[in-house]
Formats: structure tokens, C-alpha cells, sequence
């Protein structure tokens, strides 16, 4: 993907190249072989040439056309992550960087990844809006509150990377930097497997779906006081009051922080908000649970 | 009969390149305005259809009654508004300045009412920012509806407010003769300004008054 | 020599003295120079934010400022340049001046509402200069929510209602302009007769009236959420940050193109009289000043490319975004034609002009990465970007500003600048320029991100370079500063027309008498016949334009 994002910003820097040369040219040739020579001169008037102006607009719309259509290629697949990516949690706050793999391992201000795989992050802010930016990997998303954004990128070539925090955060936001660190995929094994790895985020999860009750509710067979949650993500869930919506990712945070936002169809509206009893990092543990409900059940949700 | 005949400000060639100027120019100052208030609608539109539930459930803590009367009120008050830029038309200070005088009642009226809400809305602690007391389900949608609420009419009378003070202004330059039959633009002019006012209220009413109501 | 003439004959600027005459003053000529004594304070103030910023910048440790000092440097530095330089300048200073003489005409159409205008201007200065004083606002000048507001310490209120209203400084002056030049135009002086820099300012004023509204609102939100605790921008409270950027962007886009166009129509002027021919493809020139307003509306999504906004939301600004650029290059293809065959003189206003295509080409050329959606990810809120604007704003804007004020600066005084010290000081500007940000786009395609007072040392190098440049752009600064307050003493006497140019505002004397013109003047020609021999207007005879 880097490979395509340079190509095309070196075609930009041809064409600009191209016509600023061009026009530079113009000026001085035009500036040297017309210059004043006696103050009585009296140029004919050339009011115009509607050919000429046909040629230097529609010439620069092709041109821009061209951009337009290769940008939007590879904006279009930079903006979706392939469905085997391996998927890690990012939660941002002024002002540092936490990941959390599946396996469990926490990280900050650093991330470690396999090379040869994509790998998509999933991120949230706790405060303020963020940006993840990886010069070396020419991907860059805003880290919002509220919401989850996803970037992702295939690392190449092992070694350390740059992080930047590219959207002003406060105070320290140049300081909010960090590294990512490619290794073999050996080796991202074997560092997985050391170090206190301990739970996995997706037992973290069930640990905290029974601590905080969700169990009590979201039986699993659905005769619970709320729905079932067994391959809930990525399903379609009619609300009440009509319409639908795609149950993901986004969605489930927005229920556990306000449950009647989105309630569903034909449950009551029981449920009490879970704002500051659960983090965000423990919502995407929840989120990780979730999700390998689906892949036991073996029903993965669409998209 | 007409008073002395109006001289054109020194820089315009003549009254009717005044005139035109002058109404142009309260035109591009009303575009800015719809701009303005385009902003608040917009934001109001979105949030809307975010939350409807919790948007309707908001709406109904509203007065509708007062709302219709304060509607009723403004109408009126165009009409009476337009009935003075007619007065002023036909050279007829006293009617002029009559139906000034009911607009600035109309409008003073439009505001008591408006104040009367509001102090019922801060009593019902549905003001937003700390007081604010709601049902917890819906709490954080509605209090933005009524940060809307509170922004839209809040501007609409501050509005309305500059609004009475210029028809006061104009009452008092009537009575000192500045108008006539060849010259009544501020008359005009700030019945523009008025009646859009008027029409703001007209959009703003239904939007948040009446949208998702149930009434008895 | 002659100079007591010029000083017995009663003009704009003696007609009446006393500091009360100036600050009541209703005449067009002298708001703009209170505008222009104002907008060159808030110049330098802006500067001296820059200076500081600059001089952090030469190592990558934070050792000059506090970090907090130094996001509060770079937030002061966009809002004192933007609000208070950049969108009044050419407006207020040489709108105010020109665009009555160029139609023709006595004043502009509200000259109580112009002066207004300018207290508002002051009144909205001096709150964010307050701001500024009692420690400032470090959000950006962007002010995304919810860092501003709610997260920031610092004084936001206060500055966003500096800002509301000196919005309406705007506002009110674009509503004067469009009205005088609908309404206001002499006999024979058609749309089309029209100087390019009249139809600049109008298709800016368009801007003014149907833009500035929208961030006044949108500020005056953020203060109220800040005051009042709402949670309209509060994610925490169903608020949604995104909405902010939008309703935000949707004006300070067109704002970039309040910052051109004006310029645009100065260089218009300048490439015609100094290549003494007319422009090449007026209509066109004409109607892309239009387009870039009415496109210019339709594109603020390219501001949010990695947002989190939808990616066809995203796919649909890019394309708009491609289509804003075509009607500037069509200005730069016509202004070199203009030169194509023409009689061209060197002086300064001319170099300051042909510094602007080229740089603006290049700006506008940077402008096209940024809108193309797959090379924005990667240079979207870095050093690029910072690179790009600056070639707008600086490169562009400020020296068409400059080469503008040179001009036309025998006609608002009466006086000659020393044309030497000129040329130096507008190469010198165009050197120091391209020092400071050249470097700068190859800093951010490195991926060094904006608004760090820290960095990685191997940016070292070009930040130190920058820096150097931006030593010399200050001293191009200065020179023309100090220069152009010398020659309102010391100054050779200007006549009439010393650029022998065409267009309504050299037919007066120099200075002109309060009322521009004893008779309203009869057009019968085009603009920028300068191939022609016959006088421009019909005079009655013993009219006053022949002077000197």
C-alpha cells in the first residue's frame, strides 16, 4: 500500500514539476524577450483565444480527474482492511498510546506486529480526538471519542517504526509518540508467548461480562430480560420504533454507555447505563468476547 | 401634503439610487442572516434525527399553548407592521407611528411571553449545564435539545429585541417629520427586517414545538 | 521642484486634521487607513508569534518555550494572521480605497456602516488581544472540539467572541461592497468595464455575506458549551466532534478564498499595467473569481479526510476539490498570457506580482496532493500541509498585498517609495520565502506532524533551514515598513499617474480630493485599454483630473 501512496505522490510531484516549470519558463522567457524598451512602446491589445482557454481548462481537468480517480483507489483500499487481519485494540489518552493484543498482552506507546500480515487496529479515545500516523507505513486515522475508527497496514519489513499523535491533543501531544515494532513472525510468536501474557482479551471479557452482570440478562439461549449476545456481531437488529441497524462494534459501546439510544425491538427499556463502571479498554475486552461468541457458534456475522 | 422633499445622502447621485442601495443592501443583510440562523437549524436537524425519541419527548415539555399564542402574536404584529410601512407610503405620520407603536406592543408581548417560558423551563430545572434534571435514559439527548432550544429562540429574541428598539427609533424620527411619501425607507426597510424575524419564528415553532407532540 | 503645489491643493488627507477627524471620519479613503494601520500592527504581532515559533523550532529538544507556551504561540499565530491580517487586509485597506474610485464613484454605498465596521474590527481585536494577554488560547486556530471545549484551560471564550465579532467587520463590509458595486457604478462603467479587482473583491464579498455567518454560530456554540456545560460537541453527553468540524470547515474554507481572491484581483491590476497591455481573456479571468467562490462552498470536507466521515462523504470532496483548482489555473494561464507581447517594466509592484503566479502555482499545485484522497492520508496535519497554505497565504496573499500597497501607494499619498530599496526588499522577501517553506514540504512528506515543539532529530536539518529562511523574510518585512513611513516625508511627489497605468482611480489627483471625483465621470472603454490613445473618460473641461 506505502508502494502505491508514493507512486501516486510522485506522479503529483511530475505533474507539478511539469507545470510549474512551464509556467516559470513562460514568465522569465516572456519577462526577458518582452521587456520595456522605450517608454512610448504601446503593445497591440490580445483580448483572448477562446481555444487557448479551452485547451488550459479542460487540459488540467483530465489532469485532475486522473488524481482524482487513482486517490480514490487507493484511499478505497486503504479505508478497508482485509477480513483476515489481525485485529488489535488501541485506546488512546492524552497523552499516550495503549494497545491490547487478543492474547492479552497490554502495550504502550509501543505495538507489536507480525510482518507479512495485515493488521488492523481498532481505536477509540478516551478524551480528546487523537491521530495514529505511521510515516513509514503512509497511514494516518483520527482517534475519536465516542466511536471507534480503524486503520490498517501490512508491515513489509521488520525493524521500528515511528508513531506520531497527529491530530493537536494538548499539552504534550508532540510527545505522544511511540513505535511499532515489525518482527518475523516467528519471532512475534515467541514474544507473544513470553512475557506475563496472562488472560486474553477475550477472557478478560467474560471475566468482566460476569462481574458486571450482563449475564444475568443476556442469557444466551435469549430468555433472559434482554436479547442474546451469542453471534450478535456484525447482525442486523431491528429497533424499536422501527428501522435497523448493523450491530457493530460501535454499536454495542453505544448500548453499554446508553442503552436506550438503540434499543431493541420488543425488549423493555431496563437497562442501566455502565458510564464509569467499565473503560473503554474493557469495552473492547467485552467486544473481543463478543466476538468469539460468533466464531463458537460458528456464525460470523456479515462484513 | 407633503413635508420637505428628502435630500439624498452627498455620495448617491440622486433618491432613487439611494433607495436602491438601501434595499439592496438590507436584502444581503438579511442573506447573511438566514446563514446565520442556517447554522443553528442545521445542527438542530441533525441532532434530531439522532435521537427522535428522545428529541419528541423534550418537545413536550414545551408550552404548545403559549407557542401558538406567541405565533398568533407575531403574525399580528407583521400585519400591523405592514399597515405602518403603508401609513408611512402614503405620507400619514400619525397612523405610522400608531401602528409602530401596536407592532412594539405585539412584539413586547411576543418577549413577555417568551421570558415567562423560560423562567418556567429554569424552574422545571430543564435549563442545560448544571441544574439540568432529567429522566436518565434520555437525559443527555435532551438536554442538547434544549441547548437548541435555548440557542434558536434565544437568538430569535435577541433578535426580536433590536427589532423594538429600531421601531422605536423609527417612531421617533416619524414624529419629527423625516419621512414622507418620497421617503419612508427605514420604514421599509426595517419592516423587511421584521417580517423576517416573523418568519424565523414561523420555522422555529413547528420545529420545536410541535414535531412528535402529543397533545391531551 | 514643484512641491508646494501639491501641498496647497486640498485633499483627503489635509481637508481636515485632528485625531478626532480621523476616527469620525465617513470617507472611504481614510477608513482604509485606519484599517491599514491596524491590520500592519496585528502583522507584526502575528510576526512576532512566528519569530518565537521559528526559533523553537532550530532544535528538536523543547528548550526555548514550555510546551504549553509553545501550543499556545502557534494558536495565536493563526488566529492574530488569519482574523486579524489575512481576511482584512486587501479588503479593508485597498478595497476600502479603490473599489469607489475604480466605479467611479463618490464613496462606498454605507460609509457610517464602513466605519463601523472597522470599531467592530477593533472591538473584536482587542478582546483576543486580551485573551492573549491574560495567557492565551492553545486549542489551534482550528479549535476542534472536545479539546476545546471542555478540555482546554486556556482563555477560549474570550478568544471565539473576538473572533464573533470581527466576523461581523467582515460582513458588513462585504455587504457595502456588493451593494456600491451593484448600485454604485458611473454612467458607462458596465459589469464588464469593470477593473478585475472590483470583480475580485465582489465575488469575495459574496463570500463574506453567505460564510462568516456560519463560524459565528459555531463559535458562539463552543463558547456557550464551554460557559453553559451543554454537550452539543460532547461525545460524553451524545455530542457529536465531528459535527464541529463540519459546521467549522464549511466556513473557513471559503475563508482560504477571502485570503486570494482579493489578491488575485491585485495581481490582475499589476500584470496589466506593467506588461502596458490588456488582460488576456477577461470574461474568463471575470467569471473564475465567481466559480472559486461558488466551488469554494462545496469542498470543506477535504479538511476531514481522516476524520472518520465516510469514504464516499470523502470521495465526493476530493472530486469537488479537483474542480475548485481549475478556475485558478485558468487565472495563471491568462495572467502569462498577458505578458505575452506586452511592454514589461520591472518595478517593484511588478516583481512582487510575478513572485505571486509563481508561488501560488506552486501552492496551488501542493493544494492538488492535498486533495487527492490517497496521498492526503499521508500528508494530512503535517508539515505539508503548513508548507501548502503558507505558499497561499504568504507567498501569494501577502506579497500581492505588498505589491498592491507599492502600487498604489503614490495615489493614497501623494508620494514615491524609493524604488530601489523596493526591488531588494521584494526579492529578499521571494528568497527568504522559499527558504523557510520549501523545506517544509519535504519535512511533512518525512512525516514530521504539525503543531510539535518537540521532534525527532533527524528533521533537524530542514527545520534549521526554515528557520534561516524566516530570518530573511523578516528583514524583507521590515524594509518596506520602515521605507514607506520615510517616504511620507521624504518621498518624491507623485503625480496623477506615475505607472502611466489605465483605470478610473489615476484620472484623480494624487491624493485625491474627498469626493474622488467633482464630476461623476462618463466611461466609454474597456478596461485595461492600455493599447489605446484616447483618453479614458469624458471630462467636462475645467474638471479637476488634470493634476501634475
Amino acid at each position: 500500500m506505502a508502494a502505491r501512496v508514493d507512486a501516486l505522490f510522485y506522479f503529483l510531484v511530475a505533474v507539478s514539476v511539469f507545470f510549474s516549470t512551464l509556467i516559470f519558463v513562460l514568465i522569465i522567457v516572456f519577462a526577458i524577450k518582452y521587456r520595456r524598451r522605450s517608454e512610448n512602446e504601446r503593445p497591440q491589445a490580445i483580448p483572448g483565444n477562446l481555444r487557448l482557454e479551452v485547451l488550459w481548462t479542460t487540459i488540467p481537468l483530465a489532469l485532475t480527474m486522473v488524481m482524482f480517480v487513482w486517490g480514490a483507489k487507493v484511499y478505497f483500499d486503504i479505508s478497508y482492511p482485509p477480513i483476515d487481519a489481525l485485529e488489535i485494540s488501541v485506546v488512546a489518552k492524552q497523552w499516550m498510546w495503549k494497545a491490547q493484543h487478543p492474547e492479552g498482552q497490554s502495550e504502550i506507546n509501543e505495538l507489536h506486529v507480525p510482518a507479512q500480515r495485515p493488521v488492523k487496529l481498532v481505536m477509540t479515545s478516551q478524551d480528546v480526538i487523537h491521530d495514529f500516523f505511521v510515516p513509514a507505513f503512509r497511514v494516518k486515522k483520527d482517534v475519536l471519542p465516542g466511536r471507534y475508527t480503524t486503520v490498517w497496514f501490512e508491515a513489509t519489513r521488520p525493524g521500528s517504526y515511528r508513531l506520531f499523535c497527529a491530530q493537536y491533543c494538548g499539552t504534550q501531544h508532540a510527545g505522544m509518540v511511540g513505535r511499532i515494532v515489525v518482527m518475523e513472525p516467528s519471532e512475534f510468536q515467541a514474544w507473544l508467548s513470553g512475557g506475563a501474557a496472562g488472560v486474553s482479551m477475550a477472557g478478560a471479557g467474560e471475566t468482566l461480562f460476569q462481574r458486571l452482570g450482563c449475564a444475568a440478562c443476556h442469557l444466551p439461549n435469549g430468555t433472559g430480560r434482554g436479547p442474546s449476545l451469542v453471534g450478535l456481531i456484525g447482525k442486523k437488529v431491528r429497533l424499536q420504533g422501527g428501522g435497523s441497524v448493523t450491530a457493530d462494534e460501535g454499536y454495542i459501546r453505544e448500548s453499554i454507555l446508553h442503552p436506550q439510544a438503540k434499543l431493541v425491538a420488543g425488549y423493555p427499556p431496563v437497562m442501566s447505563t455502565f458510564k464509569g463502571l467499565i473503560s473503554e479498554d474493557g469495552i473492547m475486552q467485552i467486544l473481543a468476547y463478543l466476538k468469539s461468541l460468533n466464531r463458537e457458534e460458528g456464525t460470523e456475522g456479515k462484513k | 401634503m407633503p413635508e420637505t422633499a428628502a435630500a439624498h445622502a452627498h455620495h448617491f447621485d440622486d433618491l432613487e439610487q439611494q433607495h436602491q442601495a438601501s434595499w439592496l443592501g438590507m436584502w444581503v443583510f438579511l442573506a447573511s442572516e438566514i446563514m446565520f440562523f442556517g447554522g443553528m437549524f442545521l445542527g438542530y436537524t441533525i441532532y434530531r434525527t439522532a435521537y427522535p425519541q428522545a428529541f419528541a419527548d423534550a418537545s413536550n415539555h414545551l408550552d404548545v399553548w403559549l407557542g401558538t399564542v406567541n405565533t398568533a402574536v407575531l403574525i399580528c404584529s407583521s400585519f400591523t407592521m405592514a399597515l405602518a410601512v403603508r401609513a408611512a407610503q402614503l405620507g400619514r405620520p400619525k397612523p405610522a407611528i400608531l401602528f409602530l407603536l401596536l407592532t412594539i406592543v405585539l412584539g413586547a408581548v411576543f418577549l413577555a411571553i417568551k421570558f415567562t417560558e423560560y423562567y418556567a423551563k429554569f424552574i422545571e430545572h430543564l435549563v442545560p449545564g448544571g441544574a439540568f434534571v432529567y429522566d436518565d435514559a434520555l437525559a443527555a439527548a435532551a438536554e442538547i435539545f434544549f441547548s437548541f432550544y435555548f440557542a434558536m429562540t434565544g437568538m430569535h429574541a435577541l433578535h426580536m429585541l433590536i427589532g423594538v428598539g429600531l421601531l422605536a427609533t423609527l417612531i421617533v424620527k416619524t414624529a419629527r417629520g423625516r419621512f414622507s411619501a418620497d421617503y419612508y425607507t427605514p420604514v421599509e426597510l426595517i419592516g423587511l427586517y421584521w417580517h423576517f424575524v416573523d418568519i424565523v419564528w414561523i420555522f422555529l415553532f413547528p420545529l420545536l414545538y410541535l414535531m412528535g407532540r402529543h397533545f391531551g | 521642484m514643484t512641491e508646494p503645489i501639491a501641498e496647497r491643493r486640498r485633499h483627503y488627507l489635509n481637508v481636515h486634521y485632528g485625531l478626532t477627524s480621523w476616527l469620525f471620519t465617513t470617507d472611504h479613503k481614510r477608513i482604509a487607513w485606519l484599517y491599514l494601520v491596524s491590520v500592519t500592527f496585528f502583522f507584526f504581532v502575528g510576526g512576532l508569534f512566528a519569530t518565537l515559533i521559528r526559533l523553537e523550532l532550530l532544535t528538536p529538544q523543547g528548550d526555548l518555550v514550555q510546551a504549553e507556551t509553545y501550543n499556545k504561540l502557534f494558536t495565536m499565530h493563526g488566529v492574530t494572521m488569519i482574523f486579524f491580517f489575512l481576511i482584512p487586509a486587501i479588503p479593508a485597506v485597498l478595497g476600502n480605497f479603490l473599489i469607489p474610485m475604480m466605479i467611479g464613484a463618490r464613496d462606498l454605498a454605507f460609509p457610517r456602516l464602513n466605519l463601523a465596521s472597522w470599531y467592530i474590527y477593533i472591538l473584536g481585536g482587542l478582546f483576543t488581544l486580551t485573551a492573549a494577554a491574560a495567557g492565551g488560547v492553545d486549542t489551534g486556530w482550528t479549535f476542534y472540539t472536545p479539546y476545546s471545549s471542555i478540555y482546554s484551560n486556556t482563555h477560549v471564550a474570550v478568544t471565539v467572541i473576538g473572533i464573533f465579532i470581527t466576523g461581523f467587520s467582515s460582513i458588513l463590509t462585504g455587504l457595502n461592497f456588493i451593494v456600491t458595486i451593484h448600485t454604485m457604478r458611473a454612467p458607462g462603467m458596465t459589469w464588464f468595464r469593470m477593473p478585475l479587482f472590483v470583480w475580485a473583491h465582489y465575488a469575495t464579498s459574496l463570500i463574506f455575506i453567505l460564510g462568516t455567518p456560519v463560524i459565528a454560530i459555531t463559535l458562539s456554540l463552543v463558547a456557550l458549551e464551554r460557559l453553559f456545560g451543554l454537550g452539543i460537541f460532547n461525545p460524553e453527553l451524545g455530542g457529536d466532534p465531528l459535527l464541529f468540524q463540519h459546521l467549522f470547515w464549511f466556513y473557513s474554507h471559503p475563508a482560504v478564498y477571502i485570503m486570494i481572491l482579493p489578491g488575485m484581483g491585485v495581481i490582475s491590476e499589476l500584470i496589466t499595467c506593467f506588461s502596458r497591455k490588456r488582460i488576456f481573456g477577461y470574461e474568463f479571468v471575470a467569471f473564475s473569481s465567481l466559480a472559486i467562490a461558488a466551488l469554494g462552498f462545496l469542498v470543506w470536507g477535504h479538511h476531514m479526510f481522516v476524520s472518520g466521515q465516510s469514504v464516499y462523504a470523502s470521495m465526493i470532496f476530493s472530486l469537488l476539490s479537483m474542480l475548485v483548482a481549475i478556475p485558478s489555473a485558468v487565472k495563471v494561464f491568462n495572467w502569462t498570457a498577458t505578458l505575452y507581447k506586452g511592454s514589461i517594466a520591472f518595478d517593484a509592484p511588478m516583481l512582487y506580482a510575478l513572485g505571486f503566479i509563481g508561488l501560488f502555482t506552486a501552492g496551488g499545485l501542493t493544494g492538488l496532493f492535498l486533495a487527492t484522497l490517497g496521498v492526503d492520508i499521508h500528508v494530512h496535519d503535517t508539515y505539508f500541509v503548513i508548507a501548502h497554505f503558507h505558499y497561499i497565504m504568504v507567498g501569494s496573499a501577502v506579497m500581492a498585498y505588498l505589491g498592491g500597497l507599492h502600487f498604489w501607494w503614490p495615489k493614497m499619498t501623494g508620494r514615491k517609495y524609493p524604488e530601489n530599496v523596493a526591488r531588494l526588499a521584494a526579492v529578499i522577501i521571494f528568497l527568504g520565502f522559499n527558504l523557510t517553506f520549501f523545506p517544509q514540504f519535504v519535512l511533512g512528506y518525512l512525516g514530521m506532524p504539525r503543531r510539535y515543539h518537540i521532534y525527532p532529530p533527524e528533521f533537524q536539518v530542514l527545520n534549521v533551514l526554515s528557520t534561516a529562511g524566516a530570518s530573511i523574510l523578516a528583514v524583507g518585512y521590515v524594509l518596506p515598513l520602515v521605507y514607506l513611513i520615510g517616504s511620507l516625508r521624504y518621498g518624491a511627489i507623485a503625480g496623477m499617474n506615475p505607472w502611466n497605468a489605465r483605470g478610473l482611480e489615476w484620472q484623480t489627483p494624487s491624493p485625491p480630493p474627498t469626493g474622488n471625483f467633482d464630476v461623476t465621470p462618463t466611461v466609454v472603454e474597456k478596461a485595461y485599454a492600455y493599447e489605446s490613445l484616447e483618453p479614458e473618460i469624458l471630462y467636462p473641461p475645467g474638471g479637476r483630473a488634470a493634476d501634475a
